[in-house]
């Protein structure tokens, strides 16, 4: 009874605090925490009419409808390739380039090289895709204009070849964000003691072995992080791009699950928006996405004591 | 050193060669918005501009989308962030409270939102029962507090020393003269991270205007850009004149060029200035908060 009133005479003496918190509570409570109430639609079959609350329950048949579908497998695996093809090949690069300029003399060259490498980040995705369609443009783009040059003849559409659809989603990414993913490991690199390096300098140790046996060591748990954060997105691939890069003829290989939740929900292409079919779907990608999470962020503490909480 | 040579030599021939391509694509681009349409049209531009010509930009001032695009996007840009910055202040002033009782829960409440959400239709169902579809307010208060860089404001705010409120408690200093006198001019910096970080965000999105606003005084200009660059509307009259034709086809091609760079220009000629801060935030949010 007295801790409860002693916690009470503390909060007292917050309540300015509290009041800061007021409008960021607010807005969490509608923007984030009543939609999820908004859920529930998701095991009912929802018309505008009754609302929410009102619509009547129908259990799991709209995750039923969506496992059977001919949509599921195909928006899976294109989610999982998609991603997982993105991680593989864009996860090394950033911390490869963070050790060799860590290993060059700190001057202008190397801030020369920072500086350009962070400017796509900071391009927006419409941007970045218009350039995509410009560049690998068949007739007037760089592209069809090399090719032409070389073959004699006009390629056909890259943009058209669901086959060519990942490798430009995931190279384009790679363009766009490898320096800026490269500033954490830089800023990890610059925490390694000057002292470490000198001493394996005095006993003979080359640039290249200090690289592997000082350098790679200290940003191995600030790796692990990254590598966890990125796992846990296995199974979400950003709506923006990919729903930009979209077109009917590279479909098979570029519907994910985000493209299709808005699809379905915003009832795109004169079909009619079906509200709790939408909803399952992202709720059954959300809660794999959760479950992912917290996997990998349990395996990474118990194997090597580094975790995001 | 002599056995370092290799070396060397092989991480700065890989440093070259990542130099080049990245700067190449964008020198393409502005190169070729600097040429003629013919040019464009027939693919002679490769690195230099072509029989340089503005063309492309008088284009670009003829389209009254593009500047009814550009207006909404500052005005979003510039209500979206000034709002960012004071909620995530205060957020993470708040929590980085330590004897603040109820701050762990009040965090759990923040951070769960990064791992779980409403999703599409839910939001999308909310906004409409606020009555904020196809209203400026549905570009600003979505996504008003970006948690991650709430954590990067606590943990900022957490290096402040602990002794300087004490003193301050002392003294009689209440929370908020304390948060304003003393946390607010010690967070410059952050404030600037924060600023740009939420400006770039707001310049770039284009998916919450995609999904509440279909009214086109209202678009921002991602969304007259993805009209223009990505499903090709631009000055889609057929001519029967062949040649006016491949001349208006080379108009549309330069049009699209000069558009990524007259909307793409503000953040690029900001972030000179802006690197050191921008790099700070991210070396701030790295550290385990």
């Amino acid at each position: 009874m007295s801790h409860m009133r002693l916690t009470w005479r503390r909060a007292q003496r917050y309540w300015q605090v509290y009041l800061f918190l007021l409008l960021p509570i607010l807005y969490l409570i509608l923007f984030c925490y009543w939609p999820m109430t908004g859920l529930q639609i998701a095991f009912k079959k929802f018309s505008l009419a009754d609302g929410i609350w009102g619509s009547p329950f129908v259990g799991l048949r709209q995750f039923d409808r969506f496992f059977r579908s001919y949509e599921f497998s195909r928006v899976l695996k294109n989610t999982l390739v998609i991603s997982g093809y993105g991680i593989l090949a864009s996860f090394p690069i950033p911390i490869v380039f963070a050790l060799m300029l860590n290993s060059i003399r700190q001057g202008k060259f190397s801030k020369c090289v920072q500086t350009i490498t962070y400017i796509p980040h900071f391009i927006s995705t419409v941007v970045l895709v218009g350039m995509i369609l410009q560049i690998f443009n068949s007739r007037v783009g760089l592209y069809g204009v090399i090719y032409n040059a070389v073959t004699g003849s006009i390629p056909s559409d890259l943009l058209a070849n669901p086959s060519a659809f990942p490798h430009l989603y995931v190279l384009s990414g790679i363009w766009q964000n490898f320096g800026w993913d490269s500033i954490i490991y830089i800023a990890a690199l610059t925490g390694i003691s000057q002292e470490l390096h000198e001493a394996a300098e005095l006993d003979g140790a080359s640039r290249f072995k200090r690289l592997l046996h000082i350098d790679l060591p200290g940003i191995l748990p600030t790796i692990t992080i990254m590598l966890i954060l990125n796992t846990g997105r296995i199974m979400s691939v950003g709506f923006e791009k990919v729903y930009l890069m979209q077109n009917n003829l590279n479909l098979s290989a570029s519907e994910v699950i985000s493209t299709y939740v808005y699809k379905i929900g915003m009832g795109v292409g004169s079909a009619v928006p079906d509200y709790s079919y939408s909803t399952a779907i992202g709720l059954f990608n959300s809660v794999i996405n959760l479950i992912l999470i917290c996997t990998v962020n349990a395996i990474s503490r118990k194997l090597s004591e580094t975790s995001l909480w | 050193m002599n056995r370092n040579k290799l070396f060397y030599s092989i991480v700065y021939t890989v440093l070259i060669l990542l130099l080049i391509v990245v700067l190449y694509p964008l020198i393409y681009i502005v190169s070729a918005s600097f040429s003629s349409p013919n040019a464009v049209s027939t693919g002679k531009v490769i690195l230099f501009p072509v029989d340089f010509s503005l063309e492309g930009y008088k284009e670009v001032m003829k389209y009254s989308d593009v500047w009814i695009g550009y207006r909404n996007t500052i005005l979003y840009t510039v209500a979206g962030t000034v709002l960012n910055v004071v909620l995530t202040m205060l957020t993470g002033f708040g929590l980085s409270r330590k004897g603040l009782p109820g701050r762990k829960f009040i965090t759990f409440l923040f951070t769960f939102t990064m791992l779980f959400s409403g999703g599409l239709v839910p939001t999308y169902l909310v906004m409409n029962r606020l009555n904020l579809i196809n209203t400026p307010f549905a570009m600003i208060f979505p996504g008003a507090i970006n948690i991650t860089n709430m954590i990067i404001a606590r943990t900022f705010i957490s290096s402040i020393p602990d002794d300087l409120e004490e003193a301050a408690m002392i003294d009689g200093c209440s929370h908020a003269r304390y948060f304003f006198e003393m946390v607010v001019p010690l967070s410059k910096a952050i404030i600037a991270v924060l600023m740009l970080y939420y400006a770039v965000g707001h310049w770039n999105a284009y998916f919450n205007a995609l999904i509440y606003l279909s009214n086109r005084a209202l678009y921002p200009l991602q969304l007259f850009l993805r009209e223009i660059l990505v499903l090709n509307t631009a000055g889609a009259d057929t001519i029967m004149d062949p040649e006016l034709e491949e001349k208006m086809r080379g108009m549309a091609e330069l049009l699209k060029y000069a558009l990524i760079v007259v909307s793409t220009a503000p953040i690029l000629c900001a972030y000179p200035f802006a690197q050191k801060y921008f790099t700070k935030g991210v070396m701030v949010g790295s550290l385990k908060g």
